[in-house]
């Protein structure tokens, strides 16, 4: 598709006297392809890849927009039934009530939607703290590296998912600090990846041509280091944003995550867990919202990871 | 080699004080107490409960005497468990912790390797595509779902088959109890493993060294056995050091689902209650932990490739 001519609206060229004036006219007029758009090309060939994007799309929007559309909210009892219901109609739960007669669709949207915000925000968190602290290190060197990874390489012997809880406990499971915290632990790895790509760029021509044409550290930083390494990054970022999700629907399993009448999809697992035996469709139902979403982001990573780093080709 | 083991143990001591410094005080910033009940107890006895256990000291002075006792190897009394100190109850909880926890890792090396080295093999063969299928299967679904659901099968619905097996409690260890927790904690390591294999071994394949190994004759066994094969394992060995923090967060759920009487689930319990001690404790036991196997780990490293020195 890229190599039909451009030329419309452009005049005429004079007709050359070169004999293949022809094509050399139309290798002009082949329009560059990026990197990005060689990757994205790379990415939509990859059918599961694309596959796991549409569906977590859909996914994200149904869990927004989806509650609008239900006739009962998360929060609220059917006094009428009061226990785990059948599917029903005329009633309006579609998927059936829990153990306290809530209607189960509307609870897993509202899980779907904590799922991806903490998802996306927290993972947002980690990234902008690792990007700081990895560019940093990698372009400064000398002894802010060392102090920097040094502080990495003792955080990572932390066992910080003793820390979340802590934390979760001791702040009453606040809902956003829940982000933060869980940003905190998940930024070392990326800090590392960055500062590793850092260290092989720095060292470019073009580094040096915008560090003699007078730019300053920052602006280096920010101008040239953190988009050249923003490749590696979002393949990074697509295989953290599961174990975030992951990590929250574990805390909510334990009890420690979103507090009731809010809800998670970990949360709701762990109550479908207490009445598996009569109605296995309470735990069924979030394991497989969550499952599918984990299952796309993690195929979607690879995908990216192909399309960007094309060393395997 | 040796200098540089020694001083990282050095390094150690200083990130142990890290965490006791950080857990103490946030546990201490908590609202409420250990002592704290519905219907709250008079003040004389709150006061002579807090007398007993030292918490109306000043908290640094608390902080110091807790450094003390630890550095005698004492934790301090439980404040939920009564009688209990927090040593008895980690030497209560550690060993079945750490059984599961082992039992776990060595069926995961013992399914994962040969499952990603056969997948690895017969690259992009059916049983690759559906060994890896399998293996990305046992990441996303997480074990707290695995858990309930083996439960489910196992324990109702095959309870009058001869495959029946206890969902609940240690019952002192005995087999059928440790079966279905040890597969659950195994399998996302299971899946880890055979995809971290596969992919070294790939990669592994295709050096130059191994074309030469091909190039003289040997046959292909020898040739992945004798030459690929300790190489490829070095990502997975690396892997075997973020799995001991996975294993312990992982024994958290199994133990809270299989009601098993493990440190993980007197964790989360002990955050629960704000049983201080019992949960300074446990975390500085995890750090212990992460710390010295991370050190084998990295021992095992200049052991595997010849081309790692440490300095």
């Amino acid at each position: 598709m890229s190599d039909a001519p451009m030329n419309e609206g452009r005049p005429p060229r004079a007709n050359l006297s070169v004999p293949h004036a022809d094509a050399l006219d139309k290798a002009a007029d082949v329009e560059g392809r990026s990197l990005w758009q060689d990757a994205f090309r790379r990415l939509q060939a990859n059918r599961a890849a694309m596959i796991s994007a549409i569906v977590l799309i859909v996914m994200a929007f149904v869990c927004f927009v989806g509650p609008v559309l239900v006739p009962w909210s998360y929060e609220e009892i059917d006094w009428d039934i009061l226990e785990a219901a059948p599917p029903n109609f005329d009633t309006g739960h579609y998927l059936g009530t829990d153990s306290l007669g809530r209607d189960l669709l509307a609870r897993i949207l509202q899980g779907g939607q904590v799922s991806f915000l903490v998802g996306i925000l927290a993972t947002s968190v980690a990234l902008v703290i690792g990007v700081t602290v990895g560019a940093t290190a990698g372009f400064m060197g000398g002894r802010v590296d060392q102090v920097l990874m040094r502080f990495v390489d003792v955080m990572y012997a932390v066992p910080l998912m003793f820390f979340i809880i802590i934390l979760m406990v001791v702040f009453g499971r606040n809902f956003y600090l829940m982000f933060l915290a869980i940003g905190f632990v998940e930024w070392l790895t990326m800090s590392r990846i960055v500062r590793g790509q850092t260290l092989t760029l720095k060292n470019k021509e073009f580094i040096e041509a915008a560090r003699a044409s007078g730019g300053s550290t920052i602006s280096i930083i920010a101008r040239h280091i953190i988009p050249n390494v923003l490749g590696v990054v979002i393949v990074y970022v697509t295989l953290t944003i599961p174990q975030v999700i992951l990590l929250e629907s574990f805390l909510s399993f334990l009890g420690l995550g979103v507090q009731p009448p809010m809800t998670s999809w970990g949360a709701l697992i762990a109550e479908g867990a207490q009445e598996m035996e009569i109605t296995p469709r309470t735990l069924v139902l979030p394991a497989v919202c969550l499952s599918t979403t984990l299952f796309c982001f993690n195929f979607l990573g690879d995908g990216l990871r192909d399309a960007l780093d094309p060393k395997d080709r | 080699m040796w200098a540089y083991f020694t001083r990282r143990l050095f390094i150690a001591i200083p990130t142990l004080w890290v965490v006791i410094t950080v857990a103490f005080f946030l546990m201490r910033l908590a609202p409420g107490g250990p002592f704290d009940q519905e219907a709250p107890l008079p003040p004389e006895i709150m006061a002579n409960l807090k007398a007993a256990y030292g918490l109306d000291q000043p908290l640094w002075w608390q902080y110091v005497n807790y450094l003390g006792n630890l550095l005698q190897g004492d934790f301090g009394p439980s404040f939920k468990y009564k009688d209990f100190s927090v040593t008895e109850l980690i030497g209560q909880g550690f060993p079945v912790s750490i059984q599961n926890g082992a039992a776990a890792l060595f069926l995961a090396v013992l399914v994962g390797i040969p499952l990603g080295a056969m997948a690895a093999l017969r690259q992009n063969s059916g049983a690759d595509h559906a060994a890896m299928t399998v293996a990305m299967t046992g990441i996303v679904i997480p074990n707290f779902v695995v858990g309930p659901l083996l439960a489910l099968v196992f324990g109702i619905w095959l309870r009058e088959t001869m495959f029946a097996l206890p969902v609940a409690g240690w019952n002192n260890g005995a087999l059928p109890n440790r079966i279905l927790p040890v597969i659950c904690l195994a399998l996302p390591f299971i899946a880890y493993i055979a995809r971290i294999t596969r992919a070294s071994l790939i990669e592994t394949l295709r050096t130059n060294y191994v074309r030469t190994a091909r190039a003289k004759g040997l046959p292909f066994r020898m040739v992945v056995l004798r030459h690929a094969f300790k190489s490829a394992m070095i990502p997975v060995v690396t892997y075997l050091g973020p799995a001991t923090v996975f294993l312990l967060t992982g024994s958290m759920v199994i133990e809270t689902i299989f009601g098993l009487p493990g440190i993980g689930r007197y964790f989360v319990q002990g955050a629960l209650n704000r049983d201080y001690t019992l949960v300074m404790g446990v975390t500085i036991l995890a750090a212990s932990l992460v710390i010295f196997l991370n050190l084998l780990v990295d021992m095992a490293y200049a052991w595997l490739d010849p081309k790692v020195r440490y300095e």
